[in-house]
């Protein structure tokens, strides 16, 4: 298996204010028009960001001082509406490897740590001092520990929930489920020799 | 202690525990479309893994398809492309496709029932959130991210937390000219947008009861829209008489056993629910989204809401957030607002009988001059029953486009789209900004009557006044 242990992210933080952002303003649905996820990066809140013209409109993605950042924070049931995996991988092709939220919709929080972005839910008064230090200085370096669920950002450290089995499958690298469901196939055989509309 | 539907089909259908605490869950039947499944096929071929039990995946093709043009190559070449990898998938894969030539087209959650593939006591999944439209029949049926479409079709199983369930009872009567739709919007407009995180919805009480088929689908199509990954009814008499003769279903004496297993996966009736909710029916009135997410809707006599209203600092500010996307003023009626398009059509409200509801009061009447209506049938099957039935001529004199089977307007991945700050009463699902294809687009989500409503009278009203109830 290629990918291994996720205990730490590490990097600067932006913040896209706002509740239930849903997968249709993650990625709007014409740019799910493709057979593989490549290039999906490009498309990150295109609607929100662009103009018709695709001139820059106000949006933190369009500001400068955070085109380095790696972890995304926003506010209440982030990535809600469509099962569409595209919301995730974009978040991903375009660089970040976590999402800081109060809560997450189920699917998309499904979805995001399948692929090792970690989703952290911090309450509102927790959020809110992150992102006081970010917006003082946008180049601080976050670091989300994922052993001990804190984020810690410049002099302040702010506790985090995540679903137990989801932080259990980060820490042992074992995020992406495929190779553990291969492994069951024997099992797979028995349940469905029970199941008479399959057998 | 009895147990719910939902234990009894996740206990059947448990593989094992996985290391993080999942459960290995086996997904007895697969539906695929154009949009989620070729980079699943891609991943498969990259790690060198064939497809497990080829079949019990099925094919359709829905979301991309042109309404307008049905001569291939299509004008948007990479609609041509994107069902060309699907045609290719499956040809190589040995998985049934209903491709456009075969009659048997159109939305995968409309498709599935239709050929009677859809069947109580099962376990379905589908790269697409509205799969909850198929636990109508008692199946427990999830959306799941193109990963996990990868994984059942390499393993026919996924991993997944067990969910808690949620008794929701609407009992009484629903008035005239109140809709399955309603009941849904209303449901939701209780309950949230996220108030049914780590909930199945399970639906019931004399209103399901009575309910058909096809209205069950409309509830629980949307059960998504609140939040919950699964809605479902137990199945019933209603439920095994729309399955009898079916393409894909048990025949004969089969069909008479298949019945009593079927019967046996209802909920018992000394089960426990971790939640219960009673809706009244007689207070449902119909109901119109003013807002930007589906919970954000009023009955149609109703003033839109204003900011202060809100209880909460983030509820103002969606408020707000969403006044200010739909142009509307906090505080005054939603009725009379002018609409620019009217769509009829999706997995929600794309059934015959809501062509056929629709159909019978639209005789003798004309959509307002400068509103653009369509009706889009949900697949291939109700398009053929319902021009037998001359309803087509009907939509048409009366001056809806007639249009073939797909997604169309729902989201904008076809020629159909809003353009500009275009206003639509729409019976699709849901209303987030950009969702039907212009960034600036506006969605009033409502049942396929108030739709047509809407259209002829050139803004939101109350149908019942319309038609003359
Ligand atoms: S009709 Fe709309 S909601 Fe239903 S599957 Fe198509 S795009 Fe999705």
């Amino acid at each position: 298996m290629k990918e291994s242990a996720i205990k730490e992210i590490k990097g600067s933080a932006i913040y896209v204010e706002g509740n239930d952002i849903d997968t249709d303003r993650i990625i709007p649905a014409r740019f799910m028009k493709c057979v593989t996820f490549d290039g999906l990066g490009d498309y990150l809140f295109y609607d929100v960001r662009y103009d018709s013209n695709r001139n820059n409109k106000e949006h933190p993605l369009n500001d400068h001082r955070y085109a380095d950042a790696s972890i995304l924070i926003s506010d209440n049931n982030f990535g809600c509406g469509s099962s569409r995996e595209h919301a995730p991988q974009s978040i991903q092709k375009a660089g970040y490897n976590a999402v800081i939220a109060g809560s997450f919709a189920e699917i998309f929080f499904g979805n995001s740590t399948n692929l090792g972005i970690v989703c952290a839910s911090v309450d509102d008064a927790g959020r809110k001092k992150i992102v006081e230090e970010i917006e003082s200085d946008p180049s601080l370096l976050m670091t989300i520990d994922v052993e001990n669920c804190l984020v810690k950002v410049g002099s302040i450290q702010v506790p985090f929930t995540i679903k137990k089995g989801a932080r259990e499958s980060l820490l042992s690298g074992r995020y992406d489920t495929l190779n553990e469901l291969l492994e069951g196939d024997s099992d797979v055989e028995e349940v469905v020799a029970n199941l008479e509309y399959i057998s | 202690m009895g147990k719910t539907l939902f234990e009894k089909v996740w206990e059947a259908h448990s593989v094992r525990e996985l290391s993080n605490g999942q459960t290995q869950l086996l997904i007895g039947t697969h539906l695929i479309h154009e949009v989620t499944s070729p980079q699943a096929f891609g991943m498969l071929r990259e790690k060198g893994l064939a497809v497990r039990y080829p079949n019990r995946t099925f094919a359709t093709v829905d979301h991309i398809v042109p309404t307008n043009e049905s001569a291939e190559p299509y004008s948007d070449g990479l609609a041509q492309a994107m069902i060309e990898e699907l045609r290719k998938n499956c040809a190589e894969n040995n998985i049934t496709f209903f491709d456009t030539n075969t009659g048997k087209q159109g939305i995968v959650h409309i498709v599935g029932p239709e050929q009677g593939i859809t069947q109580p006591g099962t376990t379905i999944a589908c790269g697409d959130s509205h799969t909850s439209t198929h636990g109508a029949f008692g199946a427990i049926a999830f959306g799941i991210g193109t990963s996990q479409v990868r994984d059942v079709l390499a393993t026919q199983t996924i991993a997944l937390n067990q969910l808690k369930v949620r008794r929701i009872n609407v009992n009484g009567q629903l008035a005239p000219g109140v809709y399955a739709k309603d009941v849904i919007l209303h449901i939701i407009r209780v309950l949230g947008t996220n108030g049914g995180t780590g909930f199945a919805y399970e639906y019931g009480g004399e209103v399901f009861d009575r309910f058909s088929m096809e209205e069950r689908m409309t509830v629980c199509n949307m059960s998504i829209e609140g939040g919950a990954r699964v809605g479902y009814v137990n199945p019933d008499d209603t439920t095994f008489d729309y399955l009898r003769d079916r393409k894909y279903c048990p025949n004969g004496d089969e069909f008479e056993s298949a019945i009593t297993r079927w019967r046996a996966f209802a909920s018992d009736s000394d089960c426990h629910y971790d939640d219960l909710v009673e809706i009244d029916a007689n207070e449902i009135q119909p109901t119109v989204t003013w807002g930007i997410n589906p919970s954000q809707g009023v009955g149609v006599n109703e003033n839109i809401p204003t900011v202060e209203s809100g209880g909460t600092q983030s509820e103002r500010a969606s408020i707000e957030e969403a006044l200010e996307h739909m142009s509307f003023e906090g505080g005054s009626p939603v009725k009379g607002k002018k609409i620019d398009v009217a769509f009829l059509g999706s997995c929600t409200n794309g059934r015959l009988s809501d062509l056929q509801e629709v159909a019978q009061f639209l005789k003798g009447k004309k959509v307002a001059e400068g509103v653009k209506a369509i009706v889009v049938p949900g697949s291939q099957v109700v398009a053929s029953i319902a021009k037998a039935q001359g309803l087509d001529e009907i939509y048409t004199e009366a001056g809806f486009e007639w249009r073939g089977a797909g997604c169309s307007m729902c989201l904008a991945m076809n020629p159909d789209k809003l353009i500009g700050d275009q206003l639509c009463a729409s019976s699709s699902n849901r209303n987030f900004k950009g969702r039907q294809g212009s960034p600036t687009g506006r969605t009033m989500l409502m049942s396929p009557l108030m739709v047509a409503a809407a259209a002829i009278t050139g803004e939101i009203s109350d149908a019942r006044e319309v038609f003359n109830f």
